[in-house]
């Protein structure tokens, strides 16, 4: 199989040829990395990857090679490479959340994301390219250089998680892990052409998810196609001990969502054909193509903040076809408001920074990562070790959560934000009590920028404006293609109820097909 | 409400961080733009608003009052900067001279 042909595979395609014994593990590796030689993802090229190791990843075939040779279950994802965003504690590769501050740090522990993707029988091949500490929305902030957009290498990829929607865009891997705290999955998926998920707050652990804001934080999935994106979603997705803020409320098989109708129940009669499908034992079935009856029944709002004025006529016209495509499949369209979501940017912009003050405080060259000792004692190690340690993101978004958190400032800034912040959630509670069952939204306001063609810091937070509040709310949001702008991708959001991705999913797929290649044209 | 030099370079010594005087005054700069855009939130009515500080929508549950030992494949050494006898050596506190460079 040529690397170029494999770019193309989904991965469930993938998983299904190595459970059956038609394609080995280690020909998956192989490809996988032939394809990142051949399109540049190092550090002299598109600068994807920050770590990877062959033969690690060949050792870790073997292993599922084994497991099928022995005829036991290797997993719903068998054989498929698997792309992680470098804040995601890995064992074997260093984690270092794009930051000199943790230059070389192997961790010591594997995040709970990881090793339900490794016991599903992926692969790990890489860890990728990011914003530092996740800060920022281009992946120009990675103390090791930007990373570069495949579609566009003129153009940045979107941030934080830009390494991985790259990887998935480059056809390096079907699937990749990224991290949300106010768009990061969602906005690289657009501006690359790929599947991003953003699940509700405690839907996924966090454990092992190096913090930048903890009310925020969510570890997300990038996938080539929205049955990617599902499929990992649905593995890594459940309760962990190891988050108190983790869910126990049931994963269901989003895969099935693409036929229609409410999720199955697990526990019921057909107990036993589920679980054979979720393990990957029985492929779920093909759904039919999209009609007039896909969606009836289904109301999606469209919120009049999110489609302003100025926004791009372009952008407007691929989210109208959209629109229409759900209209033709029975879906009713109504106009709705989120009053308090031109609030969210600065909301945001107080708590996260807020949060981060705090959990960066712990980088302080004492347990791990760099030291830098100047010799004049304790706090001069401190200051010396994080004022190089940091770039100059991270320095910024440290003094703007102290600012806000310190004496005098508390009230105005962090009290209000977290008061308004229950108004944004307000908003969303409303719509999805009104009988709305998802929001549909443009995700970005503008399509991938040139690199460096951004250097005031709040025009960059400003591409967060339409994700913003689904992390705020807490509610689940996918980004998936629904056509090209002066042949740049551009991204449709569509945010459903807390723990509603069934339906999400159901949506996505829907107008996935619906679209057909029109999604990147 | 705009930041003052002094600010900056007092919630640099709070967060830790060495801030020279050119950086600082750029970042003086830079967070005041920054916060002024925050000033639209003062105009929002919050007074009978409770403050959200987590969204966890459902399903939380309480779990075992029972420490978890973590799972450590590498030890501390192999990634701290500095231990000995299972703890962290830290450069001495400042708040006294160092013997060896009074010459005492």
């Amino acid at each position: 199989m040529s690397a170029e042909s494999f770019g193309k595979l989904g991965a469930a395609t993938i998983a299904s040829s190595v459970r059956a014994g038609d394609a080995s593990p280690s020909d998956m590796v192989r490809a996988s990395f032939e394809r990142a030689r051949e399109i540049g993802a190092g550090p002299d090229g598109l600068n994807i990857y920050l770590h990877s190791n062959e033969q690690a990843s060949l050792d870790d075939a073997d292993a599922i090679h084994k497991r099928i040779e022995s005829a036991t279950d290797a997993g719903v994802l068998a054989g498929v490479p698997i792309a992680i965003k470098d804040n995601i504690a890995s064992l074997g590769l260093p984690t270092t959340c794009g930051s000199r501050i943790l230059a070389g740090y192997v961790s010591p522990f594997e995040a709970t994301a990881i090793t339900r993707l490794r016991a599903s029988g992926a692969l790990i091949v890489a860890k990728t390219n990011m914003d530092e500490f996740a800060m920022g929305s281009s992946t120009e902030n990675s103390a090791y250089g930007p990373t570069r957009n495949p579609l566009d290498v003129r153009c940045v990829p979107g941030g934080s998680s830009g390494g991985s929607a790259a990887a998935v865009a480059a056809g390096i891997t079907p699937i990749a892990l990224g991290s949300e705290t106010g768009g990061s999955v969602r906005q690289p998926a657009a501006f690359c052409g790929v599947v991003g998920v953003k699940p509700t707050y405690g839907r996924v652990s966090r454990y092992g998810l190096v913090a930048f804001a903890s009310s925020l934080d969510q570890i997300g999935v990038l996938g080539r196609t929205v049955d990617d994106a599902a499929l990992a979603l649905e593995t890594i997705a459940g309760f962990d001990n190891m988050d108190s803020t983790s869910s126990d409320a049931d994963v269901p098989i989003y895969r099935l969502s693409a036929l229609g109708g409410p999720a199955p129940d697990k526990r019921g009669p057909e107990a036993a054909a589920l679980e054979a499908i979720r393990i990957g034992r029985t492929p779920v079935p093909i759904p039919p193509p999209p009609s007039a009856k896909t969606l009836e029944g289904v109301v999606i709002g469209k919120p009049k903040e999110y489609f302003p004025d100025s926004l791009d006529p372009s952008i407007r016209d691929v989210c109208e076809r959209s629109l229409d495509r759900f209209r033709s499949m029975g879906a009713t369209v109504r106009d709705i408001s989120l009053p308090r979501s031109p609030l969210a940017i600065p909301v945001y912009y107080i708590l996260a920074p807020a949060e981060a003050s705090s959990n960066l405080a712990r980088f302080d060259g004492v347990r791990y990562g760099l030291r830098v000792d100047p010799g004049k004692g304790l706090k001069a190690m401190y200051e010396a070790t994080r004022s190089q340690g940091f770039g100059p993101e991270t320095t910024r978004r440290v003094l703007l959560g102290t600012y806000v958190l310190s004496a005098g400032y508390y009230d105005a800034y962090y009290k209000k934000a977290q008061a308004v912040r229950t108004l944004i959630g307000d908003d969303f509670r409303s719509v999805f009590g009104s009988g709305v069952n998802a929001i549909f939204t443009p995700t970005t306001p503008t399509t991938a920028f040139h690199v460096g063609a951004i250097s005031d810091p709040y025009e960059m937070y400003l591409n967060d404006i339409f994700t913003v509040t689904a992390n705020l709310a807490g509610v689940p949001a996918i980004s998936v293609p629904i056509g090209r702008v002066r042949r740049l991708p551009v991204g449709g959001q569509i945010i459903t109820a807390h723990f509603d991705e069934y339906t999400m999913f159901r949506l996505a797929y829907a107008l996935e097909a619906a679209l057909g290649s029109e999604a990147h044209q | 409400m705009a930041v003052t030099r002094e600010d900056v370079l007092h919630i640099a010594d709070l967060a830790r961080l060495g801030v020279d005087g050119a950086r600082a005054d750029a970042l003086t700069k830079e967070l005041s733009a920054i916060l002024a855009h925050m000033e639209v939130l003062s105009a929002v009515d919050t007074a009978s608003v409770p403050s959200t500080a987590g969204v966890g929508a459902e399903g939380t549950p309480l779990r075992p009052d029972v420490g978890v030992p973590p799972l450590m494949e590498r030890t501390l050494e192999s990634f701290a900067p500095a231990m000995r006898d299972g703890f962290f050596i830290v450069p001495r506190l400042a708040t006294h001279e160092d013997p060896a460079e009074s010459g005492a």
